[in-house]
């Protein structure tokens, strides 16, 4: 194929030397930080916590002698007992509570991943675009958002679920429709000292169109604020599920979440106190994991902020 | 006696990737009313090594060595001691002056507090000496100016105010940290002639820290280069910018273009200290 | 030099910027930071632009090359104004005319490895090129710059200012453009690495015939870099001419004040100087009065 200078014999000679050099890899800035990361016992351990939760929520369900929907009409509302096989007790419909804890923990993981992924999306783009272009485009973008803001979002939820009926990948869509103007306003915010530095002016200088310095230089370069966003934004998920599920709006019986399982749990706490105490300890603990590994991430990823 | 006294100052960080040495071996003398330059380029310590002596050395640095102040030793000393030192004594002057002045408070507030502070004035008395001062460092209009903010000022201006601010309290010592970068060339010569005359009225010592050897040649009675935390000559100004005996010196004299000669070319510091910054 | 060989052409170029003045109804004023600037440069050929900071010389070497939009006047590049150019004429034009930033680490996107920093001009203007051929060229430019293309998969994190730098200049040579705008492209070395790096950028201008437009604070480095200055104050030009002319005999009383400025590393000729200094000063006292 031709060159572009025609110095075809230099440049061939060249891709041999290159072919035969080993060159070595570089320390990007993601690998720096998980390096960082690592160092943090707290977030490691919190890491790791996570990771089991995830594990023993999706793989333990085939491991318990109980269905979360199954119902043991010889032990209703009993307190854990092992010769049962019931080691979290029963609730007053008499299933199994760890078979009904883990398969809520399991749509509870469910429900913050997808929204947070579809909060991550939009937002990213959506911000990063109204930020990059600034001006009127960004005026008028921004204020959709502003009047997103303003509407009370279980009223969304509830004409969702009007029009379309009881679906969870509905909810998972409606929270994350949401939880999306933080995220977009945070990119936007970024994006704006980003445009500003001079590697986007180089880009510019060079010709690169809008789209390309958007998805090459400016997205890229968001990842810190981001990721340590969404780390923030998966707790409250969980939170806004549980109270979605409350009104009866969410997940709907026999299926369960950790949300349900505590407000089912807690009015009769004093009588049966095992049916808060599960669900709540799984909820307490990811909560708390999720905290620390964000602010692991603040640390890995922004080391000039300490 | 000597002013100041520094011997075998070692300034050591220590970081995630281990202990930095940010200055290995710092050794000079500084006689009263006299001025020392000290050079280097960024990294070679010239900064640490000062702040080191007043204690202004951030939470994970360490100096040892020993730096006596008019026959007492300062180095390490209590922040209540060394407080003592500071801003009476030894005044510093930084980079950028809004380091050190408040954003809030107007000039005069934060000078008079200085003087109000330190020597007892009243608060009249300390506004017309802070007046006084502005006037010493040429800053027009002095008296209705000194209830400006900060900001209110431009760069050179301000840096004038910093000067003047460190002068209140009548220092035997002044340390400049780069106290021009930041600044225009034209607005630089203003500074630095200014601090020439201001050495001369006021008399205290100077410690001029720069990477320009150009500021230094006029200004200072001796020099000291740094690189990677050492000495590497450290002589009468003269002599040194005559016949610089170090290859390092050599290298950086002929390494800036001088608007006095023309070269064809410019000659690079050698291989020697260049791969050991990187740079090769 | 003949007429011919001219490829920039400015022309009466000005920008103003539109400055809120100030609460809601506060209208606008209007900051003039280029005004009326004219010149020519030729093939080949550097020309210094000097002024303290303010003086609009990064603004004028943008508007030029139409990074923000100029007021008036025109910029004729080999002809055509480049003001007037159509979306797709630009991106033609941007492989010819390429820019060196002031801060090195700064202007390398710190996500991405020093080849694919330096092969980004080749993928917008030649994105027929095959990978290999890119990663030879890539290789090729950074032995020019004097970087070993070892480290073509590191990071600029991992690079000293210097060797950043010399990323960003073979980044801007890459496309073999026929101008290099240069902002403040030497001003945040240090003295040794600053050294290398002008040496390296007058070397590869003899070696690929680009021409500079090299803005700086520092007068005493664009004198040495290229052949006329031209001094800008407040958006104006105040003096242009050859270099030696500019320097040894400046006729602006601003370039005057400018070069009295300039320390020199010689302790008795500094002294001189700063008598010199005084008595400008006094001067302007006497005239102020």
């Amino acid at each position: 194929m031709p060159g572009i200078t025609g110095k075809d014999q230099v440049l061939s000679t060249y891709a041999d030397k290159l072919s035969a050099l080993d060159a070595p890899k570089g320390r990007s800035l993601t690998q720096d930080a998980l390096r960082r990361l690592t160092r943090n016992k707290a977030a490691v351990v919190s890491i790791g916590v996570l990771v089991l939760i995830v594990l023993v929520a999706f793989i333990g369900p085939y491991f318990v002698p109980w269905g979360y929907s199954q119902v043991d009409w010889s032990n209703i509302r009993k307190p854990p007992n092992f010769e049962a096989l019931h080691y979290l007790g029963t609730d007053q419909n008499g299933r199994d509570m760890l078979a009904r804890v883990l398969q809520g923990t399991q749509m509870s993981l469910i429900v913050a991943a997808v929204a947070t992924l579809v909060s991550v999306f939009i937002g990213v783009i959506y911000g990063a675009v109204a930020g990059y272009f600034g001006g009127r485009v960004d005026a008028i973008m921004m204020r959709i958002v502003d009047v997103m803001y303003a509407l009370p979002y279980i009223l969304f939820v509830i004409i969702l679920v009007v029009m379309f009926g009881r679906n969870p990948v509905l909810l998972f869509v409606g929270i994350g429709a949401i939880e999306w103007l933080t995220m977009a306003r945070i990119v936007r915010g970024q994006t704006l000292t980003l445009k500003e530095r001079e590697f986007v002016e180089a880009a510019r200088a060079s010709g690169a169109k809008p789209f390309t310095i958007i998805m090459r230089h400016i997205v890229p370069n968001l990842t810190g604020p981001v990721v340590i966003y969404a780390t923030l934004t998966i707790p409250e998920i969980i939170i806004a599920e549980s109270f979605l599920s409350y009104l009866g709006l969410g997940v709907q019986e026999p299926q369960t979440s950790l949300g349900t399982l505590i407000s089912a749990g807690a009015p009769v706490a004093e009588v049966m106190p095992w049916l808060l105490l599960a669900p709540a300890a799984v909820l307490v603990t990811m909560l708390f994991c999720l905290t620390y590994v964000g602010d692991g991430l603040r640390d890995a990823l922004d080391p000039k902020d300490r | 006696m000597a002013l100041l006294e520094v011997k075998n100052l070692k300034v050591d960080f220590d970081t995630q990737d281990g202990v930095v040495h940010a200055v290995r071996d710092l050794s000079y003398t500084l006689e009263k009313g006299k001025t020392l330059a000290i050079v280097g380029e960024s990294g070679s310590g010239k900064t640490q090594g000062a702040f080191a002596l007043m204690g202004l050395l951030p939470k994970n640095g360490r100096a040892t060595g020993s730096v006596m102040f008019d026959g007492k030793e300062i180095l390490n000393l209590p922040l209540r001691q060394i407080n003592e030192y500071r801003a009476a004594r030894i005044g510093i002057i930084f980079q950028d002056p809004m380091t050190s002045l408040n954003p809030y408070l107007r000039i005069s507030r934060q000078m008079t507090e200085v003087l109000e502070r330190h020597k007892g004035m009243s608060h009249s008395a300390a506004l017309a000496e802070s007046v006084r001062f502005l006037d010493a460092v040429r800053i027009p209009d002095a008296k209705n100016r000194v209830h400006m903010y900060p900001h209110e000022f431009s760069g050179g201006m301000r840096q004038r105010v910093m000067i003047a601010m460190s002068l209140l309290c009548g220092p035997e010592l002044l340390i400049a940290d780069e106290p021009t970068t930041a600044l225009d060339v034209t607005v630089q010569a203003e500074i630095i002639d200014l601090l020439v005359d201001l050495q001369e009225d006021f008399g205290a010592s100077i410690i001029l820290i720069t990477h320009d050897l150009g500021i230094v040649a006029g200004t200072c009675e001796d020099t000291l280069v740094m690189f990677d935390g050492k000495v590497m000559e450290y002589r009468k100004t003269e002599d040194l910018f005559a016949n610089p005996e170090h290859p390092y010196t050599q290298g950086l004299l002929s390494a800036v273009p001088r608007l006095d000669k023309k070269v064809e070319r410019l000659s690079t510091v050698s291989y020697e200290f260049m791969s050991q910054r990187g740079e090769a | 030099m003949s007429e011919k060989d001219v490829i920039l052409e400015v022309r009466n170029l000005s920008v103003h910027f539109d400055i809120p003045a100030g609460g809601l109804f506060g209208g606008h004023k209007v900051l003039k930071a280029v005004k009326d600037v004219s010149f020519d440069l030729h093939a080949g050929e550097t020309l210094g632009i000097v002024g303290e900071s303010g003086c609009g010389k990064s603004t004028l070497s943008r508007a030029i090359i139409r990074l923000i939009q100029a007021s008036g006047g025109e910029s004729k590049w080999m002809g055509k104004d480049i003001l007037k150019m159509s979306p797709k004429e630009l991106v033609g034009l941007r492989k010819d005319i390429q820019m060196i930033f002031q801060d090195p680490l700064a202007s390398l996107n710190p996500r991405m490895t020093a080849g694919a920093i330096i092969a980004e001009p080749l993928l917008i203007h030649y994105p027929n090129v095959n990978k290999a051929e890119r990663t030879a060229r890539v290789a090729e430019m950074m032995q020019k710059v004097g970087l070993s293309p070892s480290m073509i998969n590191k990071y600029p994190h991992e690079f000293s200012g210097g060797q950043c730098q010399r990323i960003g200049i073979a980044r801007a040579l890459i496309t073999k453009p026929k101008l290099i705008v240069c902002d403040e492209a030497v001003s945040a070395l240090d003295v040794s690495v600053q050294a290398q790096v002008i040496n390296l950028l007058m070397d590869l201008q003899k070696e690929f015939g680009v021409s500079l437009l090299f803005i700086a604070h520092d007068i005493a480095v664009v004198r040495h870099i290229a052949q006329r200055i031209m001094v800008l104050y407040f958006g104006e030009v105040v003096e242009i001419g050859d270099s030696e002319q500019v320097v040894m005999a400046p006729r602006h009383d601003y370039t005057k004040k400018l070069i009295a400025s300039v320390p020199v590393p010689d302790p008795k000729e500094e002294m001189k100087r700063r008598e010199e200094r005084r008595r400008l000063r006094r001067e302007a006292a006497a005239a102020a009065a």
